[in-house]
């Protein structure tokens, strides 16, 4: 009898099993069709933007008519030539160039032919940046800021994330008390940009206390050894990573405290304590374990913003990411630089954004997915 | 009414609410203070001039008060006409129609630097030969040191430090500080005291006239100090508060209007207006805002209106319009919303009327507390250097100190002034949204 129903237990348990590994995938599935579609309108809506009415092509015309007139001038060999047959000349290799930069093609079709190019991460040759190996591809400048992006973010955002989350449960213990009021008072500073923080720790630490780098990423000569490279990579990353946890750091734990506060006043938590459970197990088991799709989401939302907001903080630093890069790509007037970063951080947003769907599956029981 | 003044009563009872207000009390008045004292078009004015605006102004200085922190006392500027400081001016007629103008400049000096440069600034009329002018400089221990003779021609500018010959007088020592030091010459300090300036001049013909303005550029000047084009800082800090109260405000306004207006109307019609709304969301979800306006500044127009417009448009679809909407489909199934459209109502004022009056309360918060945010977007373009090219802005204080290395050089009051300006915007609006965040969500106030 109990045999029986142990198999019959077991026969469901592994149908449900299926049938769930069945959703999630085509549940993924979905989610990732809809996200392709939602970013391809989002980066066409970019393109758009980038080229309305063609006013960059204009600019893009009369910086391609200009370097060429100013070659010609300067090159010694046409000095001796005609005016009419220079002209004819310049003119030819004007048409040339701009065929070569695509500005012949109607504005819809041009459009479109950039956005598969964007899609494909063809992101076109830059107009005056070069990456660090020389290459005029805007990819490649972006590929290489992007490490130094990750770097930043994921140190930061991280230690935000585990900071706020083992201090607001601490907090939410000693519900009333001292550090919870402050932590209460101090929660509107998070309205300040990361940047802003960044400049009053530069002011503090590398200005006036002089005990820390003002901006880069590393020591100039880069030093050869690894570990002193580590280090004085470690030294730079400092400032701005604590300019980002810091911006974020106050609201997040009032908001955790929040929550925290109203699951740990559940009638099953009251329960566990009545029954001796001890406090960390209430905490990870009862508190933590109903909240964590909360604490997810606004992880990710975070993420969203601060994948974007850390342009300034970036450029305040001298840091070089992509924000870095977008700045320097403003001040040149470099049109595919600026496309292609903005390319690159939708694509970002879209995967968090894809990541955040999947976690939400896996980590809460509750949401059933693909019915 | 009833509400309004139940809800100011309580929040009476919050200290950080009555703190807000006050502070931004503060600002609404020095906000009307700068358009009153510093009209719009003389603000741009002035804050594009050059040279010709701002030659009063010393280059590159501190705000005065900074002396109040330090017990050296460095120079303040300061200028000496008819119509300010110590000023005397006697004509003597002679017979044959040339006229002696004989004008005395006294100041007291207090510092324990010395200044900058010094100058006089002519404003000359003859009708063929230009005047003649002597200059003695006259120490508080009497000593009597002519500078030199001038000839003078229209607008003619006398800088101390530029004087080679009095320079070479000196025995090659700087005139600005020459001319402070004691009679043994010690180099350590100026002499304190009352110094005094004289200039006779004579002016050839009836009609020609001799007029002179000292001015001394010191280490210090004014309220706020001055930039590296000399402009006083003062006008940039006290035209930033309406600029930012405007962006701020009216971003948060037109947002939350905005989105409450679509949510509502998403919820109300369902079907593809609801879909339309949804999907919109999902794709600006996955549109980087700042690399957009970042865009639109540098390809269209840095006019801080449309700035202000692109903000509002991309702030609308984002995730507080699905929270609304949530709100927005069970408020639909009330019974008042029924019994208005038994009466018949037209959609239109169902969902202006009956729908969106219900919310606001839940999002004068939300309004509130986003303002700072939208204040430190326009200082965060303006850092980017994407901001208004006529308007003087915070962010563009920060931005022009940032650019020319004020944090290297140590001149912290060219960033700090701006920054705790915002900082005390922000703080403001924060700290009242806060307050009514609690009172009109009042699960939050058990927690």
């Amino acid at each position: 009898m109990t045999a029986i129903t142990k198999n019959n237990i077991k026969k469901i348990a592994q149908t449900a099993r299926n049938n769930s590994l069945l959703r999630i995938t085509r549940y993924t599935a979905m989610r990732l069709v809809t996200l392709f579609l939602t970013v391809m309108v989002g980066i066409f809506l970019t393109i758009m933007i980038a080229n309305m009415g063609g006013y960059v092509d204009d600019i893009m015309r009369a910086q391609v008519r200009e370097k060429i007139i100013s070659s010609y001038q300067n090159n010694k060999s046409f000095q001796l030539m005609g005016t009419e047959d220079r002209k004819a000349l310049i003119d030819a290799q004007c048409a040339q160039e701009e065929n070569r930069l695509g500005l012949n093609t109607p504005f819809v079709i041009r459009s479109f032919h950039y956005l598969k190019n964007a899609l494909t991460l063809d992101l076109g040759s830059a107009l005056f940046m070069t990456s660090d190996s020389g290459s005029r591809q805007v990819k490649l400048i972006l590929l290489e800021r992007l490490p130094a992006t990750l770097l930043l973010m994921g140190v930061s955002q991280l230690a935000l994330f585990i900071l706020s989350v083992l201090l607001a449960l601490s907090l939410s213990r000693q519900y009333g008390g001292f550090w919870d009021k402050l932590t209460i008072a101090l929660s509107p500073t998070s309205t300040a940009p990361p940047w802003f923080y960044g400049i009053f720790l530069i002011l503090i630490f590398a200005a006036v206390l002089k005990i820390l780098p003002f901006s880069g990423l590393v020591d100039s000569p880069p030093p050869a050894d690894k570990f002193a490279y580590f280090l004085s990579l470690m030294k730079h990353l400092l400032l701005p990573a604590v300019s980002l946890i810091l911006s974020g750091f106050f609201l997040s734990i009032y908001t955790w405290r929040t929550f925290f506060l109203i699951y740990s006043s559940e009638d099953y938590v009251d329960m566990a304590k009545a029954k001796g459970v001890t406090a960390r197990d209430i905490e990870r088991r009862y508190i933590l374990r109903p909240t964590m799709p909360n604490i997810v989401t606004s992880f990710a939302l975070t993420l969203i913003s601060v994948w974007t907001g850390a342009t300034i903080t970036e450029t305040v630093f001298i840091w070089p990411g992509l924000g870095r890069t977008l700045y320097a790509a403003i001040g040149l007037y470099d049109t595919p630089v600026i496309v292609g970063d903005t390319i690159i951080f939708a694509y970002l947003l879209a995967m968090t954004v894809f990541l955040l769907d999947i976690v939400y599956v896996l980590i809460d029981p509750r949401v059933k997915v693909g019915e | 009414m009833k509400t309004i003044k139940r809800t100011f009563k309580e929040m009476m009872r919050y200290p950080s609410a009555v703190m807000g207000m006050v502070m931004i009390f503060i600002l609404i008045i020095v906000a009307a203070y700068a358009m009153i004292s510093i009209p719009y078009s003389k603000a741009i004015e002035l804050w594009r001039g050059g040279e010709e605006i701002w030659y009063r102004y010393p280059k590159n200085v501190p705000p005065a008060w900074s002396n109040w922190f330090s017990k050296e006392k460095r120079s303040e500027s300061f200028a000496i006409n008819a119509n300010e400081g110590a000023y005397t001016r006697e004509v003597n007629e002679n017979r044959d129609g040339s006229r002696l103008i004989t004008m005395t400049y006294s100041f007291d000096y207090e510092f324990d630097d010395f200044p900058q440069d010094m100058m006089f600034y002519f404003t000359n009329t003859f009708t063929s030969k230009q005047p003649f002018a002597t200059i003695t400089w006259i120490t508080p221990d009497g000593r009597e040191i002519r500078l030199g003779d001038y000839r003078l021609d229209a607008g003619y500018v006398y800088r101390f430090s530029q004087d080679g010959n009095l320079r070479n007088k000196l025995r090659g020592l700087n005139p600005q500080e020459a001319l402070f030091y004691d009679a043994a010459g010690n180099t350590a300090a100026p002499v304190k005291g009352t110094y005094q300036i004289t200039i006779s001049a004579v002016a050839w013909e009836p009609g020609d006239d001799v007029n002179a303005e000292f001015v001394l550029h010191g280490e210090l000047y004014g309220v706020a100090g001055t930039d590296i084009y000399r402009r006083d800082l003062k006008v940039a800090l006290l035209w930033g508060v309406p600029i930012a109260l405007a962006f701020g405000l009216l971003a948060a306004l037109g947002t939350s209007i905005l989105t409450m207006l679509f949510a509502a109307m998403g919820a109300w019609y369902g079907g593809w207006v609801d879909g339309l709304i949804q999907r919109i969301t999902e794709v600006n979800l996955v549109l980087p805002f700042l690399s957009i306006l970042v865009m639109i500044g540098t390809f269209y127009s840095r006019s801080i209106w449309v700035i202000l417009g692109a903000t509002v448009v991309l702030s609308i679809f984002t995730g507080q319009i699905k929270t609304l909407r949530a709100a927005f489909i069970q408020v639909k199934e009330s019974t008042y919303i029924e019994a208005a459209r038994a009466y018949g109502a037209s959609n239109w004022r169902l969902i202006v009327l009956y729908l969106i009056p219900r919310l606001v309360p839940t999002l004068i918060p939300g309004l509130v507390s986003s303002v700072p945010t939208f204040v430190f977007l326009e200082a965060s373009l303006s850092v980017l250097g994407l901001g208004d090219p006529t308007l003087p802005t915070w962010g563009k204080l920060i931005n022009d100190a940032f650019v020319n290395g004020a944090l290297y050089k140590g001149q912290y009051y060219w960033i700090l002034e701006p920054a705790v300006l915002l900082m005390f915007t922000g703080l403001a609006f924060a700290l009242l949204g806060f307050a009514l965040d609690r009172i009109f969500n009042p699960r939050l106030r058990e927690a």
